[in-house]
C-alpha cells in the first residue's frame, strides 16, 4: 500500500530535483519505446541528447539550438509571470503573430529607407502589437469577467487569419512574381536581425531572452510587485488583502506576456525567419507554456528548460533524419518529459509512504 | 441494566503520532443517558480520543467496552452500526442538495424518499428541530444546518451521540433549542460525549466532565459545582489570570464610520445597511453576533479591500473611504480578518514572505520596492517571540503551524505595527484558552498604548471581559453600541436577536 504524506512545508530539494529525475525517467521509458519500435535505445537517446551538441554536426546544430530556444525563452518567462498569478495567457501564439506582423510592417511601409533606428523602432512596435493583443482579453475579463483562457486562444485564430490576409494581401512582396509572401527582411539591412557572433546563433532575440530571464528572476524574487504576483496566485482574498487591485493585475500580466511574445516573432520575422508568410509562426507560443512549467514557473529554471526543449526539437529532426524514427514517437517521447515532471512534482507537496498503517 | 451499568468504557487508550503522544493512557467511561463533557484546551487530545471512538483513527493501545462487549470499531461505519454517532464541527452537507437528499446520502440504505421526509419531519418535530425536508440546504442558516446532521444521526437511534463543538456558530437562542433536545435524548437514555471550550455552557448542560491536559486525563469533576474559573484553571493547569483593563482612559475620537452601506460581495452574502460606530482612542469595542451577518463585509470595508461611499469611513476627521488597504495600514488602520489560510495569510508561503504581507508600509520591508528580506525575516522573528508562536522559526510554511500558532502570528503580525485603529475578526477562533487570554491581553495593552479597537467575535464572554462598548450585527445592520458594564447575558441576546428593531426604534 502507498500513501501519499502532505509535506507541511514544500520542499526545495525536491523542486530542483524533479526536473531532473524527470529527464532521466524520459530517457529510460523512452529507451523502451525506441527499442519496442526496433531501434537501438542507446543510440536514439544519443542522437536526440549528444549528437545536437557534441556530435559530428555540432557547429550547425547548437547555432541552431539558441535560434530554438530563444524566442521559448523570451515568451515562457512573460507568461510564466502570468502563470504564478493565476492568470492563464494561452494565446501567447497570437501575441507573438501579432508583434510580427506590426514589427515587419513598419519595415515593409517605410522600405527601402535605411536608418539605424529601424529595427529598434521594430522592436518597440513588436512589443507593443503583441502587447494590445494581449490586452483584449485582460480588458474583457475586467470589464466582463470572460474567461481569458478562451478569449486568448481564440484571438490566436484571429491572429492566424490576419496574418494569412497579410501574407496574400498587403504586405505580399511587389517583386515576388506573385508568390504569397512579403519581402525578405533577411536583405533589408536596417530591418535585419543579424546573427551577432558568428557560428552560435545568437541574434538580438537571444539577448532580449537574456534579459528577459534576469528582469523576471529580479521581479518576482527581488521586488514587492513580483511578491505580490505569487501572493495574488497562492490566495487571491490575502493579495487583495495586502492591497493588490485585480483588475490592474490582470492588465499588467497580459500585457507583460503579450508584449514579450510580441518581441520573440519580431524577432523571428526580422531574423532566422526573414518573412511574413502564411505559416509563419510555428508553435512556439504553445511549446513555450510547457517550457514555462517545466521550468517550474522559475526564470533559471525557464532557461534551461527552454534550452532542452530546443534540444529535444532538433535532435527529434535528427533522430527522424538518421534512424527513421516516425514524428509521432518524437513527440510521445516530449510528451514524456512533461508527463514525468508532473508526476515527480508531486514529491515536492508530498512524501510518499510504503507499507502498513497506510489505510486508517 | 444496573444503575451503576456504563454504556462506555474506555481503559488505557494510547496513540502516538511521530513526536506527539495525542492520548496518553486515558481511561473513562459514560453511563447511558449521561451528558458528559470532553474538556481541553487545542491538542489536549480530544479530537483524538472521539475519532477513536468513531472508528476513524486506530488506537496504538487501550481497550473500550460499548454496553459490557469489547467495541474496537476499525471504521465509522462499524461504530454507526454500533450505535454510536457523531456530529462534527464542520458540516459535511451539499449545499446543492436538499434536507432528505443530504440525509439519504450519509446513510447504508436508505428508504424511500418519501419515506425519509416523513421520517425526519416525524423525528424533526419530536426533538424540537423544525426542519423541511424538501429545502436546499443552500438556503439554510448554520444553525439549520446543525439540524440536518442531527437528525441524520438520530435517524440511527444512537446510543451514544458525540458533538464537537456544536454551539460556536449558533445564536444564544439556537443554544437553548439545541440544549432543550440534547436534556430530552438525554432523559431517553441516550448518553452525549459533549466537546466544547465554552464553560458556562458546559456548566448548564453537562452531568459530568474529563479533563484532558497533554493527551492524558488530569482531572474529572461535576462541571456544575465548579466555577468556569475553576474548570478553566483545571484545563490549563495554572492559575487563570483574567486580562487585565485597568490604566485606560478613552481619548479623542479616531475612527468614524456613518451610513456605511455594501452591496452583498456573494450571491448568498449579506449586505451591509447603513453602519455607523464611533471609535475613540484607548476604547475596545466589541461586534458580537453570529458569523455570517455582515462581519466579513465589515473588516473588508474597514481594511480597504472593499471601498465605500465617500464620507463612510474616516480617520480623525479625514475621508479614507476610497482608500486601498495599503494606504490605510500608512495612515494606520490595521485589519486581522478571521480565516487565517489563505485571506490573513498565505499557506505555502513562509513566515518571512508572511510578515511581507502587511508589514512592508509600516515596518519599512521594501525600499523603492524591492525587498528587504533581511528586515522582513527580523521582523517575523520579532513576532514570533513577542507572541509566543510555537515554531521552528521564520522560514517554515504558515499552513505547517497549528491554527492558534498561526491565529497568534497573525495577531502579533499587526499589534506590533503600533496601528493607530486596529480591527479583528474572530481573534481567538480555535485557539487554546491560555493563547487566548494573550492575544485578548496584546489588545487590551495596545488599546492601553492609544489605539482603538474594533474585536468581532462570535464569543461574548470574549468581547463582555475586553470590550468597553457593545454592539450587535445582524443581517447586516449595527446596533447602537452600549457599554459594557452592567450590561446582562439576556441584554445582549436581545440586542443579537432585535437589532434590526432596536435600529428602528431608534429612528
Amino acid at each position: 500500500m502507498i500513501t501519499l504524506i502532505k509535506r507541511p512545508t514544500p520542499s526545495k530539494t525536491w523542486s530542483w530535483a524533479t526536473p531532473i529525475v524527470a529527464i532521466l525517467a524520459t530517457m529510460i521509458a523512452g529507451g523502451f519505446l525506441f527499442a519496442a519500435l526496433g531501434k537501438n535505445p542507446v543510440e536514439a537517446i544519443r542522437v536526440i541528447f549528444w549528437d545536437p551538441l557534441f556530435g559530428p554536426n555540432a557547429a550547425y546544430f547548437r547555432g541552431q539550438l539558441l535560434v530554438k530556444a530563444a524566442p521559448l525563452i523570451l515568451i515562457a518567462a512573460g507568461l510564466a509571470v502570468g502563470f504564478r498569478a493565476g492568470i492563464w495567457n494561452i494565446g501567447a501564439e497570437g501575441q507573438y503573430i501579432i508583434g510580427a506582423i506590426c514589427g515587419a510592417g513598419l519595415a515593409l511601409a517605410v522600405y527601402p529607407a535605411e536608418s539605424v533606428w529601424l529595427f529598434p523602432a521594430m522592436v518597440v512596435l513588436g512589443a507593443l502589437g503583441g502587447l494590445l493583443w494581449g490586452m483584449i482579453p485582460a480588458l474583457l475579463k475586467i470589464w466582463f469577467n470572460t474567461s481569458e483562457i478562451l478569449v486568448s486562444l481564440m484571438l490566436v485564430y484571429v491572429a492566424q487569419n490576419l496574418l494569412a490576409y497579410m501574407a496574400f494581401g498587403p504586405m505580399k512582396n511587389p517583386q515576388g512574381f506573385g508568390f504569397p509572401g512579403s519581402r525578405n527582411l533577411q536583405q533589408y539591412a536596417s530591418a535585419h536581425n543579424p546573427e551577432l557572433i558568428a557560428g552560435t546563433g545568437a541574434h538580438w532575440g537571444v539577448m532580449a531572452a537574456i534579459v528577459a530571464v534576469i528582469a523576471t528572476y529580479i521581479l518576482m524574487h527581488r521586488h514587492l510587485a513580483g511578491f505580490r504576483i505569487r501572493v495574488a496566485g497562492e490566495a487571491p482574498r490575502a493579495a487583495r488583502f495586502a492591497g493588490v487591485n485585480p483588475s490592474r493585475l490582470v492588465m499588467v500580466c497580459l500585457m507583460l506576456s503579450g508584449a514579450l511574445a510580441g518581441m520573440a516573432g519580431l524577432f523571428e520575422v526580422a531574423g532566422p525567419n526573414g518573412q511574413i508568410t502564411d505559416g509563419f509562426n510555428s508553435g512556439y507560443g504553445f511549446t513555450a507554456i510547457i517550457v514555462a512549467f517545466l521550468g517550474r514557473l522559475h526564470p533559471i529554471g525557464i532557461l534551461l528548460a527552454g534550452l532542452l526543449m530546443a534540444l529535444t526539437y532538433i535532435g527529434g529532426d535528427m533522430a527522424q533524419l538518421m534512424l527513421q524514427l516516425p514524428a509521432a514517437a518524437i513527440q510521445v517521447f516530449q510528451g514524456m518529459l512533461l508527463f514525468f515532471l508532473l508526476g515527480f512534482d508531486v514529491l515536492t507537496n508530498y512524501r510518499i509512504r510504503i507499507g502498513k498503517g497506510a489505510k486508517a | 441494566m444496573t444503575g451503576d451499568a456504563k454504556l462506555l468504557r474506555i481503559e488505557g487508550l494510547t496513540k502516538a503520532y511521530p513526536g506527539v503522544k495525542a492520548n496518553d493512557n486515558v481511561s473513562f467511561s459514560i453511563a447511558p443517558g449521561e451528558v458528559h463533557a470532553l474538556l481541553g484546551e487545542n491538542g489536549a487530545g480530544k479530537s483524538t480520543l472521539v475519532k477513536m471512538i468513531y472508528g476513524l483513527v486506530k488506537p496504538d493501545a487501550g481497550t473500550m467496552e460499548l454496553n459490557g462487549a469489547p467495541f474496537a470499531p476499525p471504521e465509522p461505519r462499524a461504530a454507526r452500526a454500533a450505535g454510536v454517532a457523531m456530529v462534527f464541527q464542520h458540516f459535511s452537507l451539499f449545499e446543492a442538495l436538499n434536507v432528505a437528499e443530504n440525509v439519504a446520502l450519509g446513510m447504508e440504505n436508505p428508504p424511500p424518499m418519501r419515506e425519509l421526509s416523513a421520517r425526519i419531519r416525524e423525528i424533526s418535530t419530536t426533538y424540537g428541530l423544525p426542519l423541511d425536508p424538501a429545502r436546499l440546504v443552500g438556503d439554510l442558516s448554520a444553525g439549520e444546518r446543525q439540524r440536518v446532521e442531527i437528525v441524520r444521526c438520530l435517524l440511527q437511534d444512537p446510543k451514544l451521540l458525540i458533538m464537537d463543538e456544536p454551539t460556536s456558530v449558533l445564536t444564544p437562542q439556537e443554544v437553548e433549542i439545541l440544549f432543550h433536545t440534547l436534556r430530552k435524548l438525554s432523559a431517553e437514555g441516550t448518553a452525549i460525549l459533549y466537546i466544547s471550550h465554552k464553560l458556562e455552557e458546559i456548566r448548564a448542560l453537562c452531568d459530568g466532565a474529563t479533563i484532558l491536559r497533554g493527551g492524558k486525563v488530569v482531572d474529572s469533576c461535576t462541571p456544575r459545582e465548579k466555577t468556569a474559573r475553576e474548570l478553566a484553571e483545571m484545563m490549563v493547569g495554572a492559575e487563570f489570570k483574567s486580562a487585565d483593563r485597568a490604566g485606560r482612559s478613552l481619548g479623542e475620537e479616531l475612527l468614524v464610520v456613518e451610513g456605511l452601506s455594501l452591496p452583498p460581495m456573494s450571491q448568498f452574502g449579506p449586505s451591509l445597511k447603513e453602519v455607523s460606530l464611533r471609535l475613540r482612542a484607548g476604547e475596545v469595542l466589541g461586534i458580537g453576533g453570529v458569523a455570517g451577518n455582515g462581519q466579513e463585509e465589515l473588516l473588508a470595508t474597514l481594511s480597504g479591500e472593499r471601498p465605500s461611499e465617500p464620507g463612510t469611513v474616516r480617520l480623525m476627521g479625514e475621508d479614507i473611504s476610497g482608500l486601498g488597504p495599503d494606504p490605510r495600514r500608512a495612515k494606520g488602520v490595521l485589519a486581522a480578518p478571521e480565516e487565517r489560510l489563505g485571506h490573513a495569510a498565505v499557506p505555502a508561503m513562509s513566515l518571512t514572505e508572511n510578515a511581507l504581507l502587511t508589514g512592508t508600509v509600516r515596518k519599512s520591508l521594501a525600499k523603492k520596492g524591492f525587498i528587504d528580506m533581511g528586515a522582513a525575516r527580523r521582523f517575523a522573528e520579532e513576532v514570533i517571540a513577542a507572541f509566543d508562536v510555537r515554531t521552528p522559526g521564520p522560514h517554515v510554511a504558515a499552513r505547517a503551524l497549528s491554527g492558534g500558532n498561526l491565529q497568534k502570528y497573525v495577531i502579533g503580525r499587526e499589534v506590533l505595527q503600533e496601528p493607530r485603529v486596529l480591527v479583528v475578526n474572530q481573534p481567538t477562533w480555535g485557539v487554546d484558552a491560555a493563547a487566548a487570554a494573550s492575544i485578548r491581553q496584546s489588545l487590551l495593552d495596545l488599546a492601553g498604548r492609544g489605539a482603538a479597537v474594533i474585536v468581532i467575535s462570535q464569543d461574548l464572554d470574549e468581547l463582555m471581559e475586553i470590550a468597553d462598548n457593545f454592539a450587535a450585527l445582524n443581517e447586516g445592520r449595527l446596533s447602537a453600541p452600549r457599554p459594557t458594564e452592567g450590561l446582562t447575558i439576556d441584554e445582549v441576546g436581545l440586542m443579537l436577536g432585535g437589532a434590526h428593531g432596536m435600529q428602528e426604534a431608534a429612528l
